[in-house]
C-alpha cells in the first residue's frame, strides 16, 4: 500500500514538471536552430542591421525590433486607458441588472481568434484609414488599434482580481471619511492595487509583442525602419509568419534567431509581471 | 459647498466617461462579430458544411477543414487534459508551498504568456523535424497541447481549491487512503472546473492559426491517420483572406469559426457561473 502511494506521487510529480519541462525544451531547440546563426554573422550585425536580404546574406532585425515596439507602444496608448476603465467599470460601476449582460460579452473580446480580429482590420480599417488618412492603409495604426483590442482581456481580467483581493476595509474606509465613490476608487483602490493592474499592462504588451497572423494581415509587411503611425510595417514575429514556410539554411536559422529576440523579450516581461504579481500576494 | 459640487462633479463626469468607454469596447465587439456574421450567414448551409474544398477553397465547402480542426483539437486535449489536471493535483493534494511547486509555477505562468508563434517554431524543429512525424495532426496535436496546458492547469488547481477542506478529512477518516481519496472526492467534485478549462481550451485551438500553420501544415486532402497533414479551419480562413481567393468562402469559414467559438465560451461561462464562482 505505501509503496503503491510512493509510485502515484511519484507520477504526479512527473506531470507537474512537464510545464516546465515544455519551457526548456522550448528554448533549448530555438537557442539550437538560431544561435549558430547570430554566432555567424555577429550579435551586432543582427540586432542592429539594417538590411534583411535573406538571398544575400543579410539578416538585420533592427528594423523589425523597432515596428514591434512602435506597434506595441501604439497599441498601449489606446489599450492602457480602455483596459483600466473596463476594470473600473466592471468592478466598482456595473450595475447587477446589466452585469449579467454585459460581463459575458466582455468575456467574448478574449474567445475571438486573432484571425477575425485581422479579417476585420483588413476589410474594416484599412478602407477607412485609407480614405481619410492617407497612405495604403496597410499600417502601423490599423495594427495598433486592433491590437488595442486583443490586449483588453488580459489587461481587464488580471487587474480586476488584484482590485477584487483588497480587503473590503480600504473602500469603506475611504467612503466612511467622507470621500466620494469617485474619490475612492482613485485614490485608494487603484493605487492599492498598482502592482497587479502594472503586471496585467506588462502582461498586455507581452500579449501585443507576441500577436502573429492578425498583425501579418494588416501591417503590410515591409520592412523599413518606421518613420510614422501610417508606415506599412514588419515586426518581428510577422517575420517569421511570413518566411518560415519557404525559408531554409541560413535563411531559417534567422528566423529561429528573430525568435530567439523575441523569446528574451517576452520571457523578461513575463518574469517581471510574474515578481510584481507575486509582490502584490504577500 | 463650493468643494463639494467639484468633487461631484469630478465623480460625474469620471463615471460618465467609464461608462462610454466599457459601452463603446462591448460596441465594437458586437460590430466585429456582426459584420462577420451578416455575410458569413447567408454562405452557411449543409452544402457549405458537408463538400471538401475544390479548387484552392474557391467552391465547395469546408468539410475537411472542420475534420482536420477536430481531429487536431481531440489530440490536443487527449495530451494536454490529464497532464494539466494531474500538475494540477500534484500542486494543490501532494505539494504545500515549497521550492519545487514554486519552479512548477514559475514554469506554467511562463508558458501562459510564450506568443503562439514561438510555440510554432518549437513544434516544427522538436515534433516536425526531430521526431520525424512531418506536418500532421500529430505535430500539431501536441504542439496544441502544450500550449494550452497553462489553462487546464490554473482552471483545474482553482477548482481543486474550492473544495471544501472537510470533503478530504471525512475520505481519510473513513480509511480512504489518498489515492482513493483524490480519484472518488476529489476528481468528481472538481469535474465542472475542469471541464470547464478543457472547453475554454478547445475554443483556443480552434481558433489558433499560427502555431498550427507551422506544424500542421495547410494541405487540403483529407486526413486518413494521425501523421497525416491537415489544414483547420482557423488556417483556412486565413488563406483565404489573405491570398483574397474567395471572400464568400472566407466570410462563410469565419462565421463558422465564430458561431463554433461563441457556443463554446458561452457554455464555459455558464459552468463558470454556475459551479466555481458560487462555492468560493
Amino acid at each position: 500500500m505505501q509503496f503503491k502511494e510512493k509510485i502515484i506521487e511519484k507520477t504526479f510529480l512527473l506531470i507537474a514538471l512537464s510545464s516546465i519541462s515544455i519551457l526548456a525544451l522550448i528554448t533549448f531547440f530555438i537557442f539550437e536552430e538560431g544561435f549558430p546563426l547570430i554566432l555567424k554573422i555577429g550579435l551586432k550585425a543582427f540586432l542592429l542591421g539594417e538590411k534583411w536580404i535573406p538571398s544575400k546574406g543579410l539578416f538585420g532585425i533592427f528594423p523589425m525590433i523597432m515596428s514591434s515596439f512602435w506597434v506595441t507602444f501604439g497599441a498601449l496608448l489606446l489599450g492602457i486607458p480602455l483596459g483600466l476603465a473596463c476594470t473600473i467599470f466592471l468592478s466598482e460601476l456595473i450595475p447587477p441588472s446589466v452585469g449579467i449582460l454585459l460581463r459575458p460579452a466582455m468575456q467574448l473580446l478574449a474567445a475571438i481568434p486573432s484571425v477575425i480580429y485581422g479579417f476585420w482590420g483588413l476589410i474594416v480599417l484599412i478602407p477607412l484609414i485609407q480614405n481619410y488618412l492617407g497612405g495604403p492603409g496597410l499600417s502601423i495604426l490599423a495594427g495598433s488599434l486592433v491590437l488595442s483590442f486583443m490586449i483588453l482581456p488580459t489587461i481587464i481580467t488580471i487587474s480586476e482580481d488584484s482590485l477584487k483581493a483588497l480587503p473590503p476595509s480600504y473602500k469603506a474606509g475611504a467612503l466612511a471619511l467622507g470621500a466620494t465613490h469617485w474619490q475612492t476608487i482613485w485614490r485608494v483602490l487603484i493605487p492599492a492595487a498598482k502592482s497587479g493592474i502594472v503586471a496585467s499592462i506588462i502582461l498586455g504588451m507581452g500579449r501585443a509583442i507576441g500577436e502573429t497572423m492578425a498583425m501579418i494581415m494588416i501591417l503590410g509587411n515591409a520592412v523599413k525602419m518606421p518613420t510614422s503611425f501610417l508606415d506599412s510595417a514588419r515586426t518581428l514575429t510577422t517575420n517569421i509568419g511570413i518566411e518560415m514556410g519557404y525559408a531554409s539554411g541560413d535563411h531559417r536559422q534567422a528566423l529561429f534567431a528573430t525568435g530567439i529576440v523575441l523569446f528574451f523579450i517576452i520571457m523578461a516581461l513575463n518574469t517581471l509581471a510574474i515578481f510584481l504579481s507575486r509582490r502584490r500576494a504577500h | 459647498m463650493r468643494f463639494n459640487r467639484t468633487r461631484y462633479l469630478t465623480q460625474g463626469i469620471a463615471k460618465f466617461l467609464i461608462w462610454m468607454a466599457a459601452l463603446s469596447t462591448i460596441a465594437v465587439m458586437i460590430l466585429i462579430l456582426f459584420q462577420i456574421l451578416r455575410e458569413g450567414l447567408p454562405v452557411l448551409n449543409l452544402h457549405f458544411f458537408l463538400n471538401s474544398p475544390k479548387n484552392m477553397g474557391r467552391e465547395g465547402g469546408i468539410f475537411s477543414t472542420i475534420i482536420g480542426t477536430f481531429a487536431l483539437t481531440g489530440v490536443a486535449i487527449l495530451v494536454g487534459a490529464p497532464l494539466g489536471v494531474g500538475t494540477a493535483i500534484f500542486l494543490r493534494e501532494y505539494t504545500r508551498e515549497s521550492k519545487i511547486s514554486r519552479i512548477i509555477r514559475f514554469g506554467t505562468d511562463c508558458l501562459a504568456g510564450v506568443p503562439s508563434i514561438i510555440f510554432g517554431l518549437f513544434g516544427f524543429v522538436f515534433f516536425v523535424i526531430r521526431l520525424n512525424m512531418g506536418w500532421s495532426i500529430l505535430s500539431g496535436g501536441l504542439t496544441l497541447a502544450a500550449m494550452i496546458l497553462p489553462t487546464i492547469i490554473s482552471t483545474s488547481e482553482e477548482s481543486i481549491r474550492a473544495i471544501p477542506p472537510s470533503y478530504r478529512e471525512v475520505s481519510y477518516s473513513l480509511g480512504g487512503t489518498k489515492w482513493q481519496t483524490i480519484t472518488r472526492v476529489i476528481l468528481p467534485s472538481a469535474l465542472p472546473g475542469i471541464f470547464t478549462g478543457i472547453l475554454l481550451s478547445v475554443g483556443r485551438s480552434i481558433g489558433e492559426t499560427a502555431a498550427v500553420i507551422l506544424t500542421a501544415g495547410s494541405s487540403l486532402v483529407m486526413p486518413t491517420s494521425l501523421v497525416s497533414p491537415i489544414r483547420t479551419m482557423a488556417v483556412h480562413f486565413y488563406i483565404l483572406a489573405r491570398e483574397g481567393i474567395s471572400k464568400d468562402m472566407a466570410y462563410g469559414t469565419g462565421a463558422t469559426l465564430i458561431l463554433l467559438v461563441l457556443i463554446i465560451n458561452m457554455i464555459a461561462q455558464w459552468l463558470i457561473g454556475r459551479y466555481i464562482r458560487h462555492r468560493t
